[in-house]
């Protein structure tokens, strides 16, 4: 079983959700990427989705925007990060999963990156413009070298297409809340459990929200919902805002701790019926 | 040569494909049984025949440039005039075409991308014709350097969305326009203006676009008795050299040119060059040639022409050169400049910089070539548009 997978079973046993966090590696710079891992990890973060920055974001909003050209002016690049997952996983064993869009990928080239990927302790990788039809041209490295192909469920996706995107799915499956890009609407609770009960008929995998969750008691609300909720741009925004300050650190740890204690409030309330 | 490309999901060879996110996934594919169904449709294709004749002017003259022959002393040059048509340019074609689809989707709101404004104007066109709302997202740069277009657009109704990030062109309209549709995806259509995008937009637009290259056939046929020896289009995402080519592609006889923009120099970073300098990515939906670093990342494009300030271009062209059916050059401002001079000189005619391109390469080509060859260039555009660019270049001393 991969790190993943183990710590959805492990939540899943205690009746906990799982608290999936995003963050732009190369804002400000590498170095406190590397330090902002572990501080997460420590704060009760579940899975870090470690995004590599592209030119041409078209799937997010403003604040992953801003933080992807920041940390591309910084010399981020995917060999770079590869290198800093390699460290982290010297004192560090939260899932990691890798979060971009396919260009600088297919750039590296998907056989070496593939191959890299699983080597530095990436456990999996999520592509935002590679949908199912086209995945294959990765997927046939990545999946042999153990890296869970995480797929992305939209609102806008009916039924059938769901069950088919589903068959190939690995790892959890990322369920957007909102008809948008990230970090720009928040989701409506009662939507959402309405749109994950029907995911849970055509998978047994984990499901995680995302997209425009941003404060402790959006989460909590979320959370009962679901089997994770995915905190995005509101941590890139707080990383940005304290960028360069010393209490950049301990700032992102303590709203990771804020938000960890709001899904886990959540999920005692809901009378532990998790799945 | 026969069409077999592209299959089901859009590659050409390699190239093309539906590289989308999820949200935009099932627009893509409802996208791509309306038009399979519209293009099937006899009063589909009707009314769009109607609004290309009534409304846009068509057909375009197939005009024999003699004065411009003569001067350059070697194939007889024919212009096809897509300037004459409504709007000024060739989009047209393509707008009517898919405000036509919008409209028997029941989609009452379009959004487009423009870089020099042209695609733009004739969205906000179709829009007003059809009673659509209609948004233009636009570079701050592009709405600088194109004002005119901006009031243009503005006069029709259209609400122009300003868009600063990267370099505030073309590229980065589209992103924008992108975002925009992933939130509005469920009653918005969205009026891609070239042969780029995720599967169907390159094959829709060059299918609303070939009425271009239908017609050169039958007015050269009709004019000469039989095909031309070359075709040249300028190429910035490529729908104008697509409509010319495509229904050509089977006759093997006739060769076909696409001219990129050098801008300020291939050895410089300041072109919009992407098969000629570029190598092979995905931005925007599909995988083609893209001017790009090292690590993946987009580069920005340059060129004078803002219609031609794109980084990627169209699968279908990046296919053409690949199998060797269609060869691409390149040709700096300062060679657009001095085309656009002498077209406008030698023809009366006044060409947008981005056509003006195609003609720099004829001006290099036709000399060399003997007095029984025909040549048909696409006049894409007219230049009224960027009569304020030439000027401040001349002050400028350049």
């Amino acid at each position: 079983m991969g790190r993943i997978e183990a710590r959805f079973a492990a939540l899943k046993k205690e009746g906990r959700r799982a608290f999936v966090a995003y963050l732009t590696a190369g804002d400000p710079d590498l170095e406190t990427t590397a330090r902002l891992i572990p501080a997460l990890e420590a704060a009760g973060v579940d899975v870090v989705e470690v995004g590599i920055p592209f030119s041409d974001p078209t799937a997010d909003g403003p604040v992953i925007q801003a933080a992807s050209q920041r940390a591309l002016k910084n010399g981020a690049t995917p060999a770079k990060i590869l290198a800093m997952v390699t460290a982290l996983r010297m004192k560090c064993s939260v899932p990691i999963v890798l979060f971009g869009y396919f260009n600088p990928i297919l750039s590296y080239g998907p056989e070496r990156f593939a191959a890299d990927a699983a080597a530095a302790g990436a456990d999996g990788l999520l592509v935002v413009d590679l949908p199912p039809e086209e995945a294959a041209e990765l997927r046939r490295y990545t999946d042999p070298a153990g890296l869970a192909f995480i797929t992305l469920v939209a609102p806008t996706t009916d039924p059938s297409r769901a069950r088919k995107i589903l068959r190939g799915a690995a790892g959890f499956v990322y369920y957007i809340s909102v008809t948008g890009v990230t970090g720009t609407a928040v989701p409506k609770p009662e939507n959402i459990r309405a749109d994950v009960e029907r995911l849970r008929g055509l998978t047994r995998l984990p499901i995680a929200v995302g997209f425009g969750i941003s404060t402790p008691e959006q989460a909590a609300a979320i959370a009962p919902a679901a089997d994770g909720v995915v905190i995005g741009s509101a941590l890139v925004r707080l990383i940005a805002e304290k960028s360069g300050g010393a209490d950049l650190i301990p700032a992102a740890a303590a709203y990771a701790a804020a938000i960890r204690r709001a899904i886990d409030t959540a999920g005692e309330k809901s009378g532990g019926n998790a799945v | 040569m026969t069409r077999t490309q592209p299959d089901s999901r859009g590659h050409f060879g390699i190239f093309g494909g539906r590289y989308a996110a999820e949200t935009l996934m099932p627009a893509l594919l409802e996208l791509e049984a309306a038009y399979r169904a519209a293009s099937r449709d006899a009063a589909f294709r009707k009314e769009f025949a109607f609004h290309l004749r009534e409304y846009a002017g068509r057909e375009t003259p197939l005009y024999e440039a003699r004065r411009l022959t003569e001067t350059l002393g070697g194939a007889k040059i024919y212009l096809k005039r897509e300037d004459m048509n409504h709007t000024g340019s060739h989009k047209i074609n393509n707008t009517l075409g898919q405000c036509l689809l919008a409209r028997r989707m029941g989609k009452k709101k379009v959004i487009a991308e423009t870089g020099a404004g042209q695609h733009g104007v004739a969205t906000a066109t179709a829009a007003a014709l059809f009673g659509m709302e209609c948004r233009i997202f636009m570079g701050e740069e592009d709405i600088r350097r194109q004002a005119h277009n901006v009031h243009r657009m503005r006069i029709l109704g259209a609400e122009i969305v300003p868009v600063a990030a990267g370099t505030a062109t073309l590229k980065d309209a589209m992103n924008e326009a992108m975002r925009y549709w992933v939130a509005a995806v469920r009653d918005t259509f969205y009026v891609i203006g070239t042969v780029a995008g995720p599967h169907p937009y390159p094959v829709m637009v060059r299918d609303f676009q070939s009425v271009i290259g239908r017609e050169a056939k039958r007015q050269i046929l009709k004019r000469e008795g039989r095909l031309p020896d070359g075709l040249v289009a300028c190429v910035g995402g490529g729908s104008n050299a697509l409509g010319l080519f495509s229904p050509f592609i089977g006759d093997a006889g006739v060769a076909m040119t696409g001219v990129e923009a050098a801008g300020k120099g291939l050895a410089t970073d300041l072109h919009s060059a992407s098969i000629t300098a570029g190598r092979v990515g995905v931005l925007h939906g599909n995988k083609t040639y893209l001017l790009q670093d090292p690590e993946g990342q987009v580069r920005d494009a340059y060129a004078i022409a803002a219609g031609l300030d794109y980084p990627g271009v169209g699968p279908e062209h990046a296919w053409l050169n690949d199998t060797g059916r269609a060869r691409y050059v390149a040709v700096t401002d300062a060679e657009a400049v001095e085309a656009f001079i002498a077209l406008s000189r030698l023809e009366g005619i006044i060409p947008a910089l981005e056509s003006a391109h195609a003609v720099a390469h004829v001006l290099k080509a036709a000399p060399a070539m003997a007095k029984d060859r025909i040549l048909i260039v696409n006049l894409s555009g007219r230049g009224d548009k960027d009569a304020e660019t030439i000027a401040a270049r001349k002050e400028g001393g350049e």
